[in-house]
């Protein structure tokens, strides 16, 4: 079947207008700007700068998975388990720390886990060729188990010096949104300037044709699954600090957010769309949303559904868009 | 079934071998286990799983997935609940259709989103789960529904029976799943379901209506979940905004992959779904016979879902994911 | 033509544009009832497509359809189906987790959702199918993991069952052995005395003669003639099918051969291809001619690495070569622009810079970190060597036309520099104008020393290009013609299958 035309030589391009801000990463700002304004409505307490930036630390640890999980949609994968991973390698980690070994090296341990986590998670999907879908699925059950195997139902406690990450202050922001924003700068650079970066988008747009390209597609993805695994044992480690002792249910229903946060920046659940960027905006409209709620009483459970639904418009509002800047 | 017709029941035969020889195996160490009362405690665990393993099989037949069941149990139960509450003299059975019909119009509802907008049902079901449950919590004003307030011939429903001591929950339990095979077997609906997952581009050409099935699927499954509902109700005297179908949606996962339901659609069974649905009964009632504490529960599950998706894979050798890992 | 046999179907000025490019020109036809036509053609003729149109795959955008004298409309493959129209596809559709007699079923039984499935009737009349058609597969098996002649027979069984009136094969005997084909052949006999109509699309002359009645030869979208089968020769067949092209494509340049940079052995890949032994010289053209299914694509594939052979070597520059992936390929110069630019080629939604690159990584980064200027200057040397037309590099290569996509993808190879060039239907689906550049471009590259496989499915092109001729057939190579010695007739008979039936 041709497809070619006379009549459609040349199609013009966007204007550069458009192709700055029709794109779901404004879509994403302005809902943030909204729910600045509604949220300052509700109470004066919210437009604190150091009030929101203490809100992000409790879901700093998330939202660095989440720019991680980022890239593994981006391309053309899934993950649910990070949120269990977050959860038992923090336990390893308090458990073998408990058990006698110095902090640093229990520190260690606690990454290898989450390295071996991920490695599991690499070797079913795309070795064995399973749908990443289903393999998380079950690795997400295996891990938030086998943590519940480690630490039972008491909360293991971290030792007084490692405690309060969070208290850290550089220039008077929080340690952990500093790494947040490393993190994101250092992933974004990644993603957006580097080879790997642009060949990640490839993959994710059309595999057979990265394939053909010489693209090596199966490394890259063992390769970001792995350091999603890794990423989320220290974020692991980190709510630890934070926290101050762990529980098996840390972060229970965690893979909930860190997807959201994805898919309300822009990323495409079929892969080659997405920015760092854009989840990053969304990890800190998900804490004015979330604190704007709590600042207005609301209770947690209208908070849940809140989130569902804006999950479903934030989905709904990607593939638009998407649908419409694609002809 | 005529020789070649075994190709189908291969899968089914194994998980059969596998659960005769694990009961077997517990059972020579504590002979306790291979007792009727023992088969009963079995049972008992798995009424609720079985009705949400058939409706979650039917979804992932079409090709699709559905996170949101627990929470659509959380909420029809609620709503059940509640209606026993504000209406103590209403018959009890009422609570019946109710719950189906709460459950239905939530699955539709995940089914409208999936076909008006085009939507991945993962997500969208991912996103309904918290909404269902937030409206639970809502409707319920964050309070649990007590013992008191449940009509006791629901709740006796677990525990008396009309035939061989087994529990009416058991029966309902069952029959369920003898519908769910008359449906998927002997009806043009079923086929089609079946139709659509192994084909999606096909069904059309065939005289499919795509969206009529994807959403009375969608709806079944609600529906399912309701009934579900209740029966957890009756199962366990009362209903909680936070636990009730918290997780439910993980073990009937687990039940459904045991199963041999796959999730590129077009592939399952419902002896399959049973047999996997008794495997993880049998998991679930040797662990605190066996001194296991029941916090491995979930490991095990977990670990169980990954052995079987690998001898899937090395044993038929079908089913290369999808480029989206399956989210499609 | 007997005035007063009864017709079928009528078909007045029928024509198909796709995307502004004509492939359908004004065919009339006619289809008596009772009768077995034969469809002729080459590659890309509208043989194919003319039959998409009677099966509701495909809507005219002119002409009218009438059957048993009253006008008809085929808006879907559904509405072909009522009308009795039945359509075999060379690659059969099927639900493959369903059962065969399932396939054989589906979606013609009336009634809502929940009526019960008959299953033994259903069982029953698929065995009865199966046996008419001398078929012994389990019809409760699944469909998927038969072969693609049993998936035919289905196809052919679904058709039967349904009472087609029009019963239209695409190439269905390809992947038969002849003893299935004879017994096809029986069936099709006897449907024709049922008062059916088959339409029998194929290039296998000898089955042709023994099979129908009529024929009808397309040629570049037109319909040539039609003549009673006893009045033609295969001669005359083959002339009409190729005939003249007006305008002749003069090749510019003449390389100087160098020595030998590619040289296969041997290269077999089960079920693919098997004993494939050629060599490409440096500033030589290999054509490789054959119709479609004959392996082509595959000995290509197996060269670049995506679907390695089984068995053979192949020497790049006299050294032994491991390829394994394309990676290997691409490091030892090879370079491979895919048949299916959609599906192998093109990264859809990407910028037309970004597809440009793709194969280039280490020459835009040579630290890993993308340069912008690096980039920049490859993009627009590209794009002004190749005139590829577009609005901006940044644009969605999906916006380009198929012609500058094309062009695009070439583009992105030639940036590897490679040594040998591999192009696979090159100019399917591009126009005139753009094909003439891509000749001299391909002209120009073997002038520059490069060593180049052309696959084609057009005769003309492949006469004008190459150097020399391999030609394919069912996995095989069956000839090497020189290029003083290369024409039309003798690729294409070549090219058709020689299977003898068995008696």
């Amino acid at each position: 079947m041709t497809e070619t035309s006379t009549t459609r030589e040349l199609v013009p391009a966007r204007p550069t207008w458009h192709v700055v801000f029709v794109r779901p990463e404004t879509m994403t700002t302005l809902l943030i700007v909204i729910g600045l304004v509604g949220a300052s409505i509700l109470s004066p307490f919210f437009l604190d700068v150091n009030y929101i930036m203490r809100s992000f630390t409790l879901s700093a640890e998330m939202s660095i998975v989440a720019l991680v999980l980022t890239m593994v949609v981006i391309s053309g994968e899934i993950d649910l388990s990070p949120a269990a991973n977050m959860a038992l390698s923090a336990c390893v980690f308090a458990w073998v720390q408990e058990a006698g070994l110095p902090l640093p090296l229990a520190v260690v341990v606690g990454l290898v886990a989450g390295l071996a986590m991920g490695a599991l998670n690499a070797f079913m999907s795309i070795r064995m060729q399973l749908p990443s879908i289903i393999v998380t699925i079950g690795t997400l059950i295996f891990y938030r188990g086998l943590a519940q195997i480690i630490a039972g139902d008491r909360s293991i406690r971290v030792p007084e010096s490692f405690i309060g990450i969070n208290n850290v202050l550089i220039l008077g922001v929080p340690l952990p949104i500093i790494i947040f924003f490393v993190a994101a700068l250092f992933l974004g650079l990644v993603l957006g300037t580097t080879v790997i970066g642009r060949q990640i988008y490839q993959i994710g747009t059309n595999q057979a044709a990265a394939l053909h390209a010489g693209i090596e597609t199966k490394r890259i993805k063992v390769g970001l699954f792995l350091l999603l695994g890794v990423v989320s044992a220290a974020a692991g480690i980190m709510a630890a600090s934070r926290l101050g002792s762990v529980r098996y249910d840390l972060v229970l229903g965690g893979e909930l957010q860190m997807v959201l946060m994805a898919m309300l920046g822009g990323t495409y659940i079929f892969g080659g769309r997405g920015t760092i960027l854009g989840t990053c905006l969304a990890a800190w409209l998900l804490v004015i949303v979330s604190t704007g709620m709590t600042v207005a009483n609301l209770l947690p459970a209208i908070q849940l559904t809140v989130l569902g639904i804006l999950l479903i418009v934030a989905i709904i509002a990607t593939n638009f868009i998407y649908a419409r800047t694609q002809r | 079934m005529n020789v070649l017709g075994s190709i189908f029941f291969r899968r089914e035969s194994g998980i059969l071998v596998m659960i005769i020889l694990f009961c077997l195996a517990v059972g020579l160490y504590k002979p306790q286990f291979l007792t009727l009362s023992s088969l009963r405690i079995i049972l008992l665990l798995t009424p609720l799983i079985m009705i949400g393993a058939m409706a979650q099989m039917l979804v992932l037949v079409a090709r699709h997935v559905d996170l949101s069941i627990g929470s659509m149990l959380g909420f029809s139960a609620m709503v059940v609940g509640l209606m026993y509450r504000e209406f103590p003299e209403i018959w009890w059975m009422v609570g019946f259709p109710v719950a189906i019909l709460t459950g239905a119009t939530l699955g539709l509802f995940n089914g409208l989103l999936v076909t008006i907008f085009k939507l991945p049902s993962i997500i969208v079901t991912l996103g309904t789960l918290s909404l269902y449950r937030g409206l639970t919590f809502i409707i319920s004003d964050a309070r649990q529904i007590n013992r008191s307030v449940i009509p006791t011939e629901l709740k006796v429903m677990s525990r008396t029976s009309p035939v061989f001591d087994i529990p009416w929950i058991i029966l309902i339990a069952f029959g369920i799943a003898v519908m769910a095979y008359f449906v998927a077997r002997h009806t043009q609906f079923g086929r089609q379901i079946y139709a659509l997952g192994s084909n999606p581009k096909a069904a059309p050409l065939r005289g499919i209506d795509v969206t009529k099935v994807t959403l009375v699927v969608f709806a079944l499954a609600g529906a399912l979940s309701g009934l579900a509902g209740i029966l957890y109700a009756s199962r366990w005297g009362f209903v909680n905004p936070s636990n009730t179908g918290a997780g439910f949606e993980f073990q009937v996962i687990a039940a459904v992959v045991i199963g041999g339901v796959s999730i590129n659609g077009g592939v399952g069974t419902v002896m399959g779904t049973v047999l996997g649905v008794l495997l993880l009964g049998c998991v679930s009632a040797a662990l605190p016979l066996l001194g296991i504490p029941g916090s491995t529960q979930n490991a095990i599950f977990g670990a169980v879902i990954l052995v079987a998706l690998l001898i899937d894979r090395t044993v038929r050798h079908r089913g290369v994911a999808s480029v989206s890992g399956g989210a499609a | 033509m007997i005035a007063d046999v009864p017709m079928l179907i009528e078909a007045r000025g029928i024509s198909k544009q796709f995307g502004g490019v004509e492939v359908l020109s004004d065919v009339d036809l006619d289809l008596h009832v009772g009768e077995i036509h034969a469809l002729l053609g080459e590659n890309g003729a509208g043989k194919s497509t003319f039959a998409k149109i009677l099966a509701g795959v495909h809507r005219p955008t002119r002409g009218t359809l009438s059957m048993n004298g009253d006008p008809v409309d085929v808006p879907s493959p559904i509405a072909a189906q009522k009308l009795g129209i039945a359509l075999i596809h060379q690659e059969p559709v099927s639900f493959p987790d369903l059962s065969v007699a399932e396939n054989i079923v589906m979606g013609r039984q009336g009634g809502g959702l929940l009526t019960r499935v008959p299953w033994t009737e259903i069982i029953a009349d698929a065995r009865r199918y199966m046996d008419m058609l001398g078929v012994s597969i389990d019809v409760n098996r699944p469909m998927r993991g038969l072969s693609i002649a049993n998936q035919q027979m289905v196809e052919i069984a679904r058709s039967l069952a349904s009472n087609s009136r029009l019963i239209i094969m695409d190439e269905p005997t390809a992947p038969l052995t002849p003893r299935e084909v004879e017994t096809l052949f029986s069936i099709a006999r006897r449907l024709r005395e049922e008062g059916r109509t088959i339409v029998f699309i194929s290039h296998r002359l000898e089955e042709v003669r023994m099979l129908c009645d009529r024929l009808t030869i397309f040629r570049d979208g037109a319909h040539i003639a039609t003549h009673a089968i006893e009045n033609i020769s295969d001669e005359e067949i083959i002339r009409l099918m190729i005939g003249r092209t007006l305008k002749k494509y003069r090749r510019k340049h003449t390389a100087v051969i160098g020595e030998k940079t590619l040289e296969v052995s041997n290269l077999s890949l089960l079920g693919a291809f098997e004993d494939i032994s050629f060599s490409v010289r440096r500033g030589e053209i290999i054509g490789l001619a054959g119709l479609v299914g004959a392996g082509r694509t595959d000995v290509a594939r197996a060269i670049f690495g995506v679907a390695p052979a089984t068995s053979g070597s192949i020497r790049v520059g006299g050294i032994e070569a491991r390829i394994n992936r394309p990676t290997d390929a691409i490091e030892l110069g090879i370079a491979f622009v895919p048949e299916d630019r959609a599906g192998d080629g093109i990264f859809a939604t990407l910028s037309v810079e970004h597809n440009l690159t793709a194969a280039i990584p280490h020459k835009i980064a040579p630290n890993g970190v993308i340069r912008r200027e690096l980039e920049r200057g490859f993009s627009n040397k590209s794009v002004g060597d190749l005139s590829i037309r577009l609005a901006s590099l940044g644009q969605p290569i999906v916006e380009l036309s198929g012609g500058n996509q094309q062009k695009t993808i070439l583009a992105r190879w030639l940036l590897t520099e490679p040594e040998i060039l591999i192009l696979d239907e090159p100019t399917r689906g591009i126009d005139i104008g753009v094909k003439a550049e891509f000749y001299d471009m391909i002209g120009g590259l073997a002038k520059a020393g490069r060593a180049i496989l052309l696959i084609s499915s057009e005769l003309p092109e492949l006469l004008s290009l190459c150097d020399q001729i391999l030609v394919m057939s069912e996995g095989r190579l069956t000839a090497k013609i020189q290029r003083e010695d290369a024409t039309q007739e003798n690729i294409m008979l070549a090219a058709v299958p020689r299977k003898g039936l068995a008696a």
